[in-house]
Parts: structure tokens; C-alpha cells; sequence
């Protein structure tokens, strides 16, 4: 077991610098999940982790021990990748039981090892395949158990869920999940679905552009996002942005007029953005709830229905609006329905910066 | 009822005629071999009186063994030498990133432009030089690498995903055990069709083994078997049974090696 930390890690290829200074400090134990859009720099960062790319500048260190010139193999780490990267001439036993192998572990010990792993996993009656004879999902598992074996200080994820379908995504993300809860190692979880880093995260580290956006529990950034970027990105459906504008002590959108919140700072121009998470729009007698000022009324534009529930797009002064309808009863394409904000969940942006000013900031800050 | 679809009948024609004059000449060669000396300028196909006296004339009263076993080292060696080195090379330039490497590729490639008639001279005058000639070395050092192998291997291992190599280093191998122990079994077709090919070229390689020796006991194969055609006679029934002899050889590595052509393991470990 071990913490990791990033000290003003950056990486340039050629002249294109893809992490830009990353300070980030993760505990023993800990289950950190890097997420953010394609070229967000975090599979490079994981890499930097592995040590199978140099970093540019900064420090990395394992266990609190500067790790930039220690070769991938004396990291103490395992990584599981997206292509599973599993030895196709190998069988499973001896592809989950190579690095032990290399570092001329005596046979009777990797047998051993190989078989818990294998027993945890499910795979013992795959030991004597190979990876070409397996699904997806059994890949993977093996993937999993080669880094199991190894017993490493951390583990590295990179993307390992991606080259699965849905079902089984949900049903190794709850493997991974497991797995952590059992073993209890320190692991980096490379992501681009913010579903996965909210359903495995006991830490999020949201990225863009080779920065990180913010850092946090998943609950901390869905409910407090630091800016419009993260607001929108964490959440599914996602935030509802509306462009508005600070008018004396009115917030005024296309098609009404709410009192202001308490804000950190006006924009000097008064532009700002406001955002609603589509659950919290509320709809029907649900809008009583709230006092008349945040209460509309909105045309329904496109309904998906989804079983338990539905997803609304409602058209309300020139401004489209996602939401969410709970029950399987739900209104017709045309139709106008009651529709509120509800005002303890609104966030405020800025709109120059994105940089969230609202309430909930405040009580962060 | 079954239709036959006449670019079928078509293909098969001419694909069997294509079969008939490839194997037209070894089967003439092999009857040859069979016939006796009064017989091989008739124009009957079969033997009259089958024989196998030629092969142990052969085998018996002339260096030919000796050329056999020259020939053998030489293609043994060129083939171990060349599967080897090229397969290295052809990593290094499909696996990692150095300055220059673009430019040692194209070199490389550029070699295959060359004929082998224009290099016999430099090769001789590097071998009298070094003192070479008329030695087995002498034969196989121009042969030990070769500019196309390079290309295939550098084309096959492009092939080899570099999240296995990066999963090696992290299982903890060093740079030439990956090479050794991930790459190079992905790649087993490619080192068969190289294999065959080193093995062919340099086991009827003609040229150069007749430049650089004169010993008749360092001759290779096709030396010793040309050496039989005199300027008044020509033991033609000896150059057929030679040359029976010495397509076993090849036959054996193509047997033995095109089933890992066609089987060769597919990167199936990966996503599928």
C-alpha cells in the first residue's frame, strides 16, 4: 500500500506540452479516478505514473520515494489497460503469472499466487486457455488478475471498461469495485465516463486541456462544480445552462425575472450563466414546493420515455431545457406543463470566466 | 442441382496449368535421375530400367556430399543469422523512436535496388581484404542480413500493439526480453516466410559462391553440380540426381514452415 504524489508534473511531446503543472496528492488506500473529454491529458498522466513516459518537469513520487528515474518494473505498481494487452501465445496461468516469472519468483509461490487471484476472480476454470478463447469480459478479468498477482503498491487503470459492452461494463465496474473494497490497494482509474468516475471514485480528478479542473468526491463535484466545464461534464443528463443577466437585485432570463441569490463577486458587466441540473427543474404539484417567482410555464418539445422514468425537452422563451419526469405517466410533445427552478439548487456562473459564483460556492469557500 | 459458375471452371484451368508447368521440370528432373546414361537422350518419359545408380555415383564418387554440407552450413547459418538480425533491426525501427531512424530505414530499403551482380565486386575485394576467399565464411557473410527482411519484420512488428511491450515493462522484462519473449512469437508467419526465403536464396545462391571459391571442397551445390557441365561433356544424368538431392532440402523447409504462414498466432489477446 502506498500514497502518490504529483508535484508540478508536466510532459511535452516535441513542443506540444499535453500536462501542463499537476499537483495532486492521493492517500494509501485511496480510489482515484481521473476523468475529462479525449486529449484531457489523463491517460499521459497515468503513463508518467507507470514510468513508461519520462516526465518533462516536476516529481512523482510512490510511497514517498521520487520515482522519476525508477524504471516501470521497480514502481511497484500493475496496470490494467483498455486492450486487456494480454499475451496471446501465453495461456491465462502463465500470462497472469509472467511478471512473477521475470522477477524470478520460485514456481511453487507463483502457482500459489495465480490461484487466489484466479479464486477471487472466477477464472480458475480459464487457467489452461488462451486469451483468444475468452469473451471480452473474462479478458478483462484476466487483465485484473495478472495485477492482482503481482501484489503491487497501486494500481494503474487505463480506460478498462471502453472495449466492453453496456451490460458487462456495469457488471466488471462492480467487479472493480469489489476488488478494491477486498484488497484495499491504491488505485488511479483512468476514465472518460463520467459515470464510471462517479459510481467508483472515492475521489474525482476532473481534467481538461492538461489541468486539472477540480479535485473531489463525487458527490462534492456534482453538487458544488467549480466552474461551468465541470458542471456540465459530472451529472447525466447534463446541467441545464441558461444565459442571464445581473439587473440591480434581479436575475434576468429570456423569459423571467428571479431575485438574486447571494453571489462571491459580480461580473463587472453583469453577464452571467445560470445552471439547473435537470432533476432539479422541478415539474406538476412538485412546483408548489417553491415560492411563485421561480414558477414558468414551458411547451413540451421532445419526450424520451425510459420506463421509470422520462426525459423532457421543454422550449420555454426561445430557451430549450432538459428534465427529468419521474413515474411512467408523461405529457405529449405540444402540451404546456407547469415547470419551476428550484432555488436551494440553482448554480451561478460567470459568464466571461465560468468560474461558478453562486451560493453554494460561498458556503465552500 | 449444383451451378458451376464459369469464372470458377475458368480459375481452376488456369491455376491447374500453372501447376503442370511448374512441376513439368521436376518431374523430368527426377525421371532423368532415374534413367541410365544410354537413356537420357531418349524422349521416352519413363525409364526403360529404372536405377538407382546414379545416386550412389554420386553420393559415392564425387565431392558431392562435401558441396551437400557446404551448402547446408551456409543456408543454416544465413537463415539463423538473418531471422535473427533482421527481425532485431525491423523492431528497433517499428518499436522506437530515434533521431535518425527514418533515415537508417530508408537506407536499409535502399539496398534492395541494388543487384547482387553489382555488389560481387565490392563484397570480393572486402573479402580478399579481410582474408576471406575460399573460406565457408568467404560464402555466407553477404548473405547474414538482409535489407528486405528488415522491411518485412519492421512491417510485422508495427503490428504488435505497444500497450503488450508497455505491459511487459511493467510485468518487469528488459528491453531484449520483450523483444525476445513478447514480440518476436507474435510474428511467427513473418519469421516462417523470411525463413524460407533466406533458406532458398542462399541454398541455390550461385553467383558469388562460384566468385569466391576455388577449392572444389568449399563448393556449394549449384557450384559443384554447374562444375559437372564441361566444355565437351556433360553428365547430365549426375547434374538431375544432384539436383534431386538438393531439392529435398527446400521441400522439407517449405513443408515445415508454410503451416505456420497460414496458422500464425493472430494478436487475438487484445480486443476483439
Amino acid at each position: 500500500m502506498a500514497s502518490v504524489t504529483l508535484r508540478g508534473i508536466r510532459k511535452a511531446f516535441d513542443r506540444t506540452e499535453i500536462i501542463k503543472g499537476i499537483d495532486l496528492d492521493i492517500a494509501d488506500k485511496e480510489f482515484v479516478v481521473f476523468v475529462g473529454p479525449s486529449g484531457c491529458g489523463k491517460s499521459t498522466l497515468l503513463r508518467l505514473i507507470a514510468g513508461l513516459e519520462d516526465v518533462s518537469a516536476g516529481e512523482i513520487l510512490i510511497d514517498g520515494r521520487v520515482v522519476n528515474n525508477t524504471a516501470p518494473k521497480d514502481r511497484n505498481i500493475a496496470m490494467v489497460f483498455q486492450s486487456y494487452a494480454l499475451y496471446p501465445h501465453m495461456t491465462v496461468a502463465r500470462n497472469m503469472g509472467f511478471g512473477l516469472r521475470a522477477a524470478k519468483t520460485p514456481t511453487s509461490e507463483i502457482d500459489r499466487r495465480v490461484g487466489e487471484a484466479a479464486a477471487m476472480l472466477g477464472l480458475e476454470s480459464l487457467l489452461q486457455r488462451r486469451p483468444g478463447e475468452l469473451s471480452g469480459g473474462q479478458r478483462q478479468r484476466v487483465a485484473m488478475g495478472r495485477a492482482i498477482v503481482r501484489d503491487p503498491e497501486v494500481f494503474l487503470f487505463d480506460e478498462p471498461l471502453s472495449n466492453l459492452d453496456a451490460q458487462l461494463r456495469n457488471q466488471v465496474r462492480t467487479d472493480i469495485k469489489k476488488l478494491h473494497q477486498q484488497v484495499r490497494t491504491t488505485s488511479i482509474y483512468v476514465t472518460h465516463d463520467q459515470v464510471e468516475a462517479m459510481t467508483l471514485a472515492d475521489r474525482i480528478v476532473l481534467l481538461r486541456d492538461g489541468r486539472i479542473e477540480q479535485v473531489g468526491t463525487p458527490i462534492e463535484l456534482f453538487t458544488c462544480p467549480a466552474n461551468r466545464f465541470v458542471a456540465r461534464f459530472i451529472g447525466s443528463p447534463s446541467m441545464n445552462i441558461i444565459p442571464a443577466q445581473i439587473d440591480d437585485n434581479e436575475i434576468v432570463l429570456p423569459w423571467m425575472r428571479l431575485p438574486t441569490p447571494p453571489l462571491a463577486t459580480r461580473p463587472t458587466d453583469g453577464r452571467i450563466e445560470l445552471g439547473i441540473r435537470p432533476d432539479d427543474l422541478l415539474t406538476g404539484a412538485a412546483c408548489h414546493s417553491v415560492p411563485e417567482a421561480y414558477r414558468f410555464t414551458a411547451e413540451v418539445r421532445v419526450v424520451e420515455p425510459m420506463g421509470a422514468e422520462s426525459q423532457l425537452i421543454v422550449s420555454v422563451g426561445g430557451q430549450d431545457l432538459q428534465l427529468r419526469l419521474m413515474g411512467r405517466l408523461f405529457p405529449k410533445p405540444g402540451e404546456r406543463i407547469a415547470c419551476a427552478l428550484d432555488p436551494a439548487e440553482l448554480h451561478v456562473f460567470d459568464a466571461t470566466t465560468g468560474v461558478a459564483i453562486g451560493q453554494r460556492h460561498i458556503s465552500l469557500q | 442441382m449444383k451451378i458451376v459458375r464459369p469464372g470458377r471452371v475458368i480459375g481452376f484451368t488456369l491455376l491447374a496449368l500453372g501447376g503442370i508447368v511448374m512441376i513439368m521440370p521436376l518431374l523430368f528432373m527426377l525421371v532423368t535421375s532415374l534413367k541410365s546414361n544410354s537413356e537420357i537422350y531418349e524422349l521416352h518419359v519413363l525409364p526403360r530400367e529404372p536405377t538407382l545408380g546414379n545416386y550412389i555415383e554420386i553420393l559415392t564418387h564425387s565431392h558431392f556430399a562435401r558441396w551437400f554440407l557446404v551448402s547446408f552450413v551456409v543456408a543454416a547459418v544465413s537463415t539463423v543469422s538473418v531471422l535473427f538480425f533482421d527481425s532485431l533491426i525491423g523492431y528497433t525501427l517499428a518499436k522506437f523512436r530515434f533521431r535518425g531512424s527514418g533515415v537508417v530505414f530508408v537506407a536499409i530499403l535502399s539496398t534492395l535496388m541494388i543487384p547482387t551482380e553489382m555488389l560481387v565486386i565490392p563484397w570480393y575485394v572486402m573479402a580478399k581484404s579481410m582474408g576471406w576467399l575460399d573460406s565457408i565464411w568467404g560464402i555466407m557473410f553477404p548473405g547474414m542480413m538482409t535489407g528486405f527482411g528488415v522491411f518485412l519484420m519492421r512491417q510485422f512488428f508495427a503490428g504488435v500493439p505497444d500497450e503488450l511491450l508497455d505491459a511487459a515493462r511493467i510485468d518487469g522484462l528488459g528491453e531484449f526480453e520483450i523483444f525476445w519473449k513478447v514480440a518476436l512469437p507474435l510474428v511467427t508467419p513473418a519469421l516462417s516466410a523470411l525463413a524460407i526465403f533466406a533458406f532458398l536464396g542462399n541454398w541455390t545462391a550461385f553467383l558469388w559462391p562460384l566468385i569466391v571459391t576455388t577449392s572444389p571442397n568449399l563448393y556449394t551445390v549449384p557450384v559443384g553440380l554447374a562444375s559437372l557441365s564441361g566444355e565437351f561433356q556433360t553428365d547430365w544424368e549426375m547434374i538431375m540426381t544432384g539436383s534431386s538431392i538438393a531439392t529435398i532440402p527446400t521441400l522439407l523447409v517449405f513443408i515445415l514452415l508454410q503451416r505456420n504462414i497460414v496458422n500464425g498466432i493472430t494478436l487475438s489477446g487484445l480486443k476483439g
